[in-house]
C-alpha cells in the first residue's frame, strides 16, 4: 500500500510541469494568504518587541495616581523632589538618587516627504541621571544638548521617519527655536523622541514640574521599598510602575487591533484560496480521469490514489507558503515604519519576521492545502473504473 | 437559444468550477471595498473649499492648552460669526472605560454645532447647572445612562482641588445628530467648562481646541492664514485648519497603515487574476472542439469571441457584484461596532472604482482565451491538432 502511494504520487508530482498553470494557482494563492498573514503580525511583534526593549526592570515610573500615561500625568516640583528622595532608589556615586525628572510634550512634525500630514513626536526634557538608566542610548552623531541652551538631541527613528529634525536643523515650539545638536540610537522606543535639559523645557513650555519622574531600584526589593515609601507619605498620591510593565502594557491594544485585523484579512483570504485550490485539484483529477482509472484497473487501491491528490495538494500549499513567507520576509523584513502609541506620539519600530511566524503562515498554507485537497482526493479515489476508461 | 442563453449553459455545465470560481471572486470584494475604503480615508485630504467650521489649536500641539483669551481675538477677525471651545476631560468611566469627555462653554457650543439636537430646555439646563453634563445618544444608551441621574465619572488627568480624581456630574440632556452621519457620532460627553476650570487643582482658564464657525460667505483660506499670523512669534502659536482636516489628522496619525493596506490589495488582486484567468483559460481548452464545431455552424469569429468573453465577464461581475455588497454590509457593521469612530464607509464612488475593477479584471482574464477562440480554425480544431 505504501509502495502504491509512493507510485503513484511520483507519477502526479512528475507531471504537474504539464499542468504548470492551475497547479500555479494553488501556490501563488497560498503565497498570497501567507505573505499578508506573515506581513500584519510580522508590524505587531517588531511594535511589541521594540516596546518591551524599552523597559527595565531595574527602573521604577512614579506618575500620579490613576493617570496610567505619561500623557495624562503631571507632578509638581515638590512631589518631584520627594519622590526622587523615596527608599529604596539607588544612590549614584555623586551621593545623590539616580532617578529623573521627566517631562513630557508633544511636538508636531512632518511625515517624511508630506507636506501636511502632521503627526505628534515625543519631547522628553529629561535630568543628567536619565542617560545612566538608558545605557544603550548612544550618541552617534554630533554632540549631547548643552543644560541650560534650548539644543535638543533627536532618535534615529524620528529622523528616518520624519523631515525637520536632521541633524542642525531648527525646531520651532512655542515661538522659540530649538537646534538639534545631536542624533542618538537605542534600538528601542527612546528612539521616537526628542531629548532636551527638562530645566530648559519647564521655562519654555511655563511649567514647573514634570509629567513623571523615573527611579532607578535599589536591589530586587527595591519596587517594593519605594512603593511603600511613597504610598505611605500623605503628600503623594502616585502609582509606582516597573519600566517593563509600563511599556508592555502598552502594547495590549496594538497586538488586538493588528491581531483582529490580520485574522479577519486572512480568513477571507483563506477562503479565496480555498475555493482556489479546490478548483485546481478538482481540474487536476478531471483531466487526469482516465490516468487513474487505468491504475485501477490493473490494480492500484483507492486509498492510494486518494493519498497521491492530498500529496499533491499539499506540497503545493508548502511551496506556496514557503513563497510567502520568502516575500514577507524580504519586502517587510526591517521595515521601519511608525504608528500612535499609548502617549497619543508616534512610536517607530521595525517589522520583524520571526521563525515563529513563518512556522505558522506554513501551518495556515498546509491547513489550506489539506482542505482544497480532500473534496477532489475523495472523487479521484471513488471515481468509478468503467466511467473513467469509458473517457478514452 | 438566445445568445445570451447559451452564455449562462455554458457557465452551468461545470457547476462545481462555476460556483467555486464565483465564490473566491466572492471573497476578493469585501477585502477590495473595505480595504479602498480605509484607503480613502488615508489618502484624502480635505481642502478649504465648502468648510463651515475650522478648529484652531496651538502649533506645538493641541496637546499644549491656549488661553481662553484668545477667544475675543479670534472673534475679531473678519468672517468669524462665532468661537467655541473645548478641552479634553479624559474622561473614565468605572474601572477602566474610556469616554469621550470635554468641558465646553454651553451656550457657544450649543451655537457652534447646530448639528448637536436636544430640547431647548435640557440645552438651558446645561447651561446653566454648574455640575451639568449632557451625553450623546449613542453614549447614554451604551451605560444606559437617563437623564437627572448624577454620574460619576472620574478623570485620568485632572485631580480635584481635594487632590481626588473622581468627579461626579448631573445628567440633564441627551443630545441626538440631526441627520444618520451624526447620530452615528453621539459618542462624547460634555461637561461645563466653567465649573471644571474651578474645581480642577490646575484651573487656569486654557481650552485645547477652538472652534471657528465662518460667516456666511466667509473665504475660509483667508481666515485660516489670518488666524495663525495673529499669533505669530507668540508663545500661542496656532495652527487652524478645517474641521475635516482636523478630524482626519487623528486617523491619519495610526501611520503607515496605507502602504500595508496597498500591498494587501495588491497581493488579493494578484492572487485573483490568476484563479480567474486560470479558470477560464481551462474552460476553453476543453471546449477548443466545440468552438469549432459553433465555427462550422456559421457563427463568425467575432460571436464566438463575444461568448467566451462574455462568461468571463458574468462571472467576475456576479462575484464582484456580491463581494461589494457583502463589503458595504461589513464596513456598516464595522461602523457600528466602534461607535462611530471608524468611518467604513463602502459609498457610491467605492462601488464605481469596484465596477470598473471588475470590468477590467474580466478583460485581463478573457481576453487571452477569447482571442484563442477567435483564431481557432476550423479543420484543426476538429481535427484536435
Amino acid at each position: 500500500m505504501l509502495s502504491q502511494t509512493i507510485a503513484v504520487t511520483g507519477i502526479n508530482v512528475k507531471s504537474i510541469p504539464e499542468r504548470w498553470a492551475p497547479s500555479l494557482v494553488i501556490v501563488i494563492g497560498l503565497a498570497g494568504v501567507v505573505a499578508v498573514f506573515t506581513a500584519l503580525l510580522a508590524m505587531a511583534t517588531g511594535f511589541e518587541s521594540t516596546l518591551k526593549a524599552t523597559g527595565r526592570t531595574d527602573v521604577a515610573v512614579v506618575m500620579r495616581g490613576g493617570s496610567q500615561t505619561e500623557l495624562n500625568s503631571g507632578l509638581d516640583r515638590d512631589s518631584s523632589d520627594l519622590i526622587k528622595q523615596a527608599k529604596g532608589v539607588r544612590v549614584g556615586a555623586n551621593g545623590k538618587p539616580v532617578a529623573s525628572a521627566e517631562m513630557m510634550i508633544i511636538a508636531e512634525l512632518l511625515r517624511t516627504g508630506s507636506t501636511k500630514d502632521a503627526s505628534n513626536i515625543t519631547v522628553r526634557g529629561v535630568d543628567p541621571e536619565a542617560f545612566v538608566m538608558r545605557p544603550q542610548l548612544k550618541i552617534v552623531e554630533g554632540h549631547n544638548f548643552t543644560p541650560g541652551l534650548r539644543e535638543l538631541i533627536v532618535g534615529r527613528g524620528v529622523t528616518r521617519q520624519f523631515s525637520g529634525a536632521a541633524l542642525g536643523n531648527v525646531v520651532r515650539m512655542r515661538g522659540s527655536d530649538w537646534t538639534v545638536v545631536g542624533i542618538f540610537e537605542s534600538g528601542d522606543a527612546n528612539e521616537s523622541e526628542l531629548w532636551t535639559d527638562i530645566n530648559v523645557a519647564r521655562s519654555t513650555f511655563g511649567r514647573t514640574g514634570s509629567s513623571s519622574v523615573r527611579v532607578m531600584l535599589d536591589g530586587p526589593d527595591g519596587l517594593e521599598k519605594v512603593k511603600a515609601s511613597l504610598t505611605g507619605d500623605p503628600r503623594l498620591t502616585v502609582d509606582v510602575v516597573p519600566e517593563q510593565e509600563y511599556f508592555s502594557s502598552q502594547t495590549k491594544q496594538f497586538r488586538q487591533t493588528i491581531g483582529v485585523l490580520a485574522g479577519v484579512v486572512t480568513i477571507i483570504m483563506a477562503l479565496g484560496a480555498v475555493f482556489a485550490a479546490l478548483n485546481s485539484m478538482y481540474a487536476a483529477v478531471a483531466t487526469r480521469g482516465k490516468e487513474i482509472a487505468t491504475l485501477r484497473a490493473i490494480g492500484f487501491g483507492g486509498l492510494p490514489v486518494l493519498a497521491s491528490v492530498m500529496i499533491e495538494a499539499l506540497l503545493l500549499a508548502l511551496a506556496g507558503g514557503l513563497l510567502g513567507a520568502i516575500i514577507a520576509y524580504v519586502l517587510f523584513n526591517n521595515l521601519s515604519v511608525s504608528t500612535l502609541g499609548q502617549n497619543f506620539t508616534q512610536v517607530v519600530f521595525n517589522f520583524k519576521v520571526t521563525p515563529a511566524l513563518v512556522a505558522r503562515g506554513l501551518i495556515i498554507s498546509v491547513v489550506i492545502g489539506m482542505i482544497g485537497g480532500l473534496l477532489p482526493a475523495i472523487r479521484a479515489a471513488r471515481l468509478p473504473v468503467t466511467t473513467g476508461l469509458r473517457e478514452l | 437559444m438566445t445568445k445570451t442563453g447559451f452564455v449562462v449553459a455554458n457557465l452551468f455545465r461545470k457547476k462545481t468550477r462555476t460556483i467555486l470560481t464565483i465564490l473566491s471572486v466572492i471573497m476578493a470584494f469585501p477585502l477590495f471595498g473595505l480595504l479602498q475604503s480605509l484607503n480613502s480615508i488615508f489618502s484624502s485630504g480635505a481642502d478649504f473649499i465648502g468648510a463651515t467650521r475650522l478648529i484652531t489649536q496651538a502649533r506645538v500641539s493641541f496637546t499644549t492648552a491656549l488661553p481662553l483669551s484668545v477667544v475675543p481675538k479670534l472673534e475679531s477677525v473678519p468672517g468669524v460669526a462665532r468661537v467655541a471651545y473645548s478641552q479634553w476631560f479624559g474622561g473614565v468611566w468605572q474601572e477602566n472605560t474610556q469616554v469621550f469627555t470635554f468641558a465646553v462653554d454651553p451656550t457657544r457650543y450649543h451655537d457652534v454645532y447646530p448639528e448637536w439636537v436636544m430640547p431647548e430646555e435640557q440645552w438651558k439646563a446645561f447651561a446653566n447647572t454648574r455640575t451639568a453634563m449632557i451625553a450623546g445618544k449613542l453614549v447614554a444608551d451604551k451605560y444606559g445612562w437617563k437623564v437627572g441621574q448624577k454620574i460619576p465619572l472620574s478623570s485620568n488627568i485632572y485631580p480635584q482641588k481635594n487632590g481626588s480624581k473622581s468627579w461626579a456630574f448631573d445628567l440633564v440632556g441627551i443630545y441626538d445628530g440631526s441627520d444618520e452621519s451624526w447620530k452615528k457620532q453621539t459618542n462624547a460627553v460634555f461637561i461645563n467648562h466653567d465649573y471644571f476650570d474651578e474645581a480642577n487643582q490646575f484651573g487656569k482658564g486654557r481650552a485645547n481646541f477652538f472652534i471657528v464657525k465662518l460667516g456666511t460667505g466667509a473665504d475660509a483660506a483667508a481666515v485660516s492664514k489670518t488666524i495663525d499670523a495673529m499669533f505669530e512669534n507668540s508663545p500661542d502659536e496656532t495652527k487652524t485648519q478645517t474641521e475635516k482636516d482636523f478630524n482626519l489628522s487623528f486617523v491619519k496619525q495610526i501611520g503607515d497603515i496605507g502602504l500595508i493596506v496597498r500591498w494587501i490589495l495588491f497581493a488579493v488582486f494578484f492572487t485573483l487574476l490568476l484563479v480567474v484567468g486560470n479558470t477560464m483559460a481551462q474552460s476553453v481548452r476543453e471546449r477548443v472542439p466545440e468552438l469549432a464545431v459553433l465555427k462550422t455552424l456559421g457563427f463568425s469569429d467575432g460571436s464566438v469571441l463575444g461568448f467566451v468573453l462574455s462568461e468571463a465577464i458574468a462571472l467576475c461581475l456576479v462575484g464582484g457584484v456580491i463581494g461589494l455588497a457583502l463589503a458595504t454590509l461589513l464596513g456598516a457593521m464595522v461602523e457600528k461596532g466602534t461607535g462611530g469612530q471608524f468611518q467604513l464607509n463602502v459609498n457610491g464612488l467605492i462601488w464605481a472604482i469596484g465596477i470598473a475593477a471588475i470590468l477590467i479584471m474580466s478583460m485581463a482574464v478573457g481576453l487571452l482565451p477569447a482571442l484563442r477562440a477567435r483564431r481557432l480554425k476550423i479543420v484543426d480544431a476538429l481535427a484536435g491538432r
